[in-house]
């Protein structure tokens, strides 16, 4: 593992997790085309992803339910969640046409990382390609 | 049917090439998926067995439908309905109406008396023949739905300094600039091969009166021109101000704008006029519905298991925390497939694997009221639609109670993509802040005006957890028939079973194709 890779991403983890409450004060990054506009994992996470599992990843209950990212272990190997993002399951939308392989690559490292999901283990756009193609 | 779906395909990929990604999105959002809406075909219900049952899932237009004339044709039914009233989608919001959205956030709406939005469904193009038959035979009262206001504003931040300009500036001097282009082709002998000599003279007679051109075939300010786009000042009565003719925009700005992709928004088959919409809110259909079938429905419903036999079907449902089943002969199911594929239901392969196959789309409403008409009294809008490149993508003024001097209710965001997802992300009230701020880009009275808003962003929203089902085109090759056959003694309905997705016409037609294809089976089954 690179140790500098994880240095800076828990670097960045630790602002991410100052700019949670400072965010809410913030202008939202609203995109501009038919992709998102936004690079870092956190900032898609609150742009997009939170519409369904909501800002603490704690999923709804409502006639159906979207599941809870927090704690959840099939967050254990990276893939089952590059194929969720990438190419949907059931009520979960394909996301390879709104996001590049970075970005994927960026939120999965983010949600692998947060709500009480330890994974370390990092991810690059180029273990995202060959599901989103 | 896969013809339709070919020419959608094709002219999207013209529009992505000549138009980007962005008008692209949009038009496969606003095309209405291009599916012929076949006229109402007539029921046959004959020899329907005494006393047979059946179990309707879902109290939306689908379901109602299917209660309605299965009902009329002697069966017995039952609705479970998930919500605590009828409609789904077809759904109005008015002052003093709550809504929870999943997350736990609730909204009330605090419109004045009489205005309101429809945050589903809020138009009826005169072809949907379902809709129009129903609002028809149960005396809905239709009014027209302005949908092409000339006067409304085109609005980019990119070009004109941001400055919103009029949809008939754009309009009149697109088309006479391009009308003039073409017709200097055709004076300069570019077309000679295409075209024969009479074919070229009718073509310039014609272009000169579509677009206004002079006698040489040049678009300018002038009265003929200006009696399209607008004078600079209005001729007088008496003795006021000279009348004064309008300049065109300049042609490399007007092109360079993009302004020109919304002209045919108002021009396609499911906008083009005229098109409805019910007088008063579009639940009057619902409401209609409810007046014939309400008795058969029980709210408060929420399905957690479907089964079925040789001999019957039966459905868990839990109400207020006690767990109940209903049984019944055969079963219409109207649930969003967002919502069936988590549902354990006792069907095929098949049928499972095609409910699952269809995620649903983003989509977001923002309905904001103020205290006055401004957009009537400042603007002289009245009605129709002004359209922004900013993220609420379209500004949609009301098509009724014009010049009326209370507060007034408008569309101020309807938009699919990433603009959905990311208005649906934020809590309600930053959605309406959001939405304020950038309607005052086109309409300065926003800040001072804005009264109160509401939202719905369709994924939060709890009993369709989307806006509508998205097929592609390998999904419906790979799982549609599948997904509209009946299944033993079940089959599905709405829109997601239909190619009028995101349609209330959809819902219609497929509830009574589904019900006539249950009915003969019933009989052919002898059971």
């Amino acid at each position: 593992m690179n140790i500098k890779r994880l240095v800076s991403t828990a670097i960045v983890m630790c602002s991410a997790m100052v700019c949670v409450s400072v965010s809410a004060k913030e202008e939202p990054m609203f995109s501009s085309s038919g992709v998102f506009v936004q690079q870092e994992g956190e900032n898609i996470y609150r742009a997009l992803c939170q519409g369904c599992h909501m800002p603490n990843g704690e999923g709804a209950v409502g006639a159906g339910q979207y599941p809870a990212l927090a704690e959840n272990p099939k967050l254990g190997t990276p893939h089952y969640a590059i194929f969720m993002v990438s190419k949907g399951l059931g009520g979960m939308p394909a996301f390879s046409q709104m996001l590049t392989d970075e970005q994927i690559a960026e939120v999965v490292n983010f949600v692998r990382a947060s709500f009480g999901n330890n994974h370390t283990d990092i991810i690059t756009a180029k273990d995202v390609t060959p599901f989103s193609n | 049917m896969i013809v339709h779906s070919m020419n959608r395909r094709q002219l999207l990929s013209w529009i992505g090439k000549t138009a980007g990604v962005s008008a692209m999105y949009q038009a496969m959002s606003s095309l209405g998926f291009a599916a012929e809406s076949r006229p109402m075909s007539h029921l046959n219900f004959s020899g329907a067995p005494k006393g047979a049952s059946v179990l309707i899932l879902g109290a939306g237009l689908a379901g109602m439908a299917a209660a309605y004339e299965l009902s009329q044709a002697g069966y017995k039914v039952k609705i479970l309905e998930y919500n605590g009233r009828a409609g789904g989608r077809c759904w109005t919001l008015r002052g003093g109406d709550t809504f929870t959205e999943l997350g736990g956030e609730k909204q009330t709406c605090e419109f004045s008396d009489g205005n309101y939005i429809n945050p589903g469904p809020w138009r009826i193009p005169h072809d949907h023949h379902h809709v129009m038959e129903y609002c028809n035979k149960f005396g809905v009262a239709l009014e027209p739905f302005c949908q092409l206001n000339y006067n409304a504003y085109l609005h980019s931040t990119q070009a004109f300094d941001g400055k919103p300009q009029r949809y008939r500036h754009v309009q009149a001097d697109y088309q006479g600039y391009i009308s003039e282009m073409l017709g200097k082709v055709v004076k300069q002998g570019a077309l000679d091969d295409e075209l024969t000599l009479e074919d070229r003279e009718r073509l310039f007679e014609s272009l000169r009166s579509f677009a206004a051109l002079d006698e040489n075939g040049a678009y300018k300010k002038s009265l003929e021109t200006s009696m399209r786009r607008g004078f600079a000042i209005d001729p007088p009565g008496g003795l006021g101000p000279s009348t004064q003719y309008s300049e065109p925009l300049d042609r490399s700005a007007l092109i360079q704008s993009e302004l020109w992709e919304h002209i045919w928004k108002g021009q396609q088959l499911r906008h083009m006029s005229t098109i409805f919409q019910p007088v008063g809110g579009m639940d009057s259909i619902a409401k209609a519905f409810v007046q014939r079938v309400g008795q058969f429905i029980e709210y408060n419903a929420k399905v957690t298991h479907i089964d079925q036999s040789d001999t019957g079907v039966s459905a868990t449902y839990t109400v207020n925390g006690e767990e109940k089943v209903a049984s019944a002969d055969w079963c219409v199911c109207t649930i969003p497939l967002s919502i069936l594929g988590q549902i354990p239901m006792k069907v095929g392969t098949a049928m499972q694997m095609a409910i699952r196959a269809v995620p649903y789309d983003a989509s977001i409403k923002i309905g904001l009221e103020f205290k006055r008409r401004f957009w009537e009294q400042d603007d002289t809008i009245y009605g129709g639609l002004s359209y922004t490149d900013l993220p609420i993508s379209q500004i949609s003024y009301p098509s009724s109670n014009f010049g009326s001097k209370g507060a007034g209710v408008l569309l101020g965001a309807y938009t699919y993509g990433p603009n959905a997802y990311e208005f649906t992300s934020l809590p309600p009230a930053q959605r309406i802040k959001q939405a304020v701020k950038y309607g005052a880009q086109i309409h300065p009275q926003y800040t001072e005006e804005f009264a109160n808003g509401i939202s719905v962003g369709w994924h939060r929203v709890p009993w369709t957890l989307g806006c509508y089902g998205m097929w592609t085109e390998e999904t419906r090759k790979a799982h549609y028939e599948n997904l509209c056959n009946i299944d033993g003694r079940i089959v599905l309905a709405g829109e997601h079973a239909s190619y009028l997705p995101a349609w209330q016409e959809g819902a219609l037609s497929s509830a009574r194709d589904a019900i006539q294809r249950l009915h003969n089976e019933i009989v052919s089954t002898g059971a």
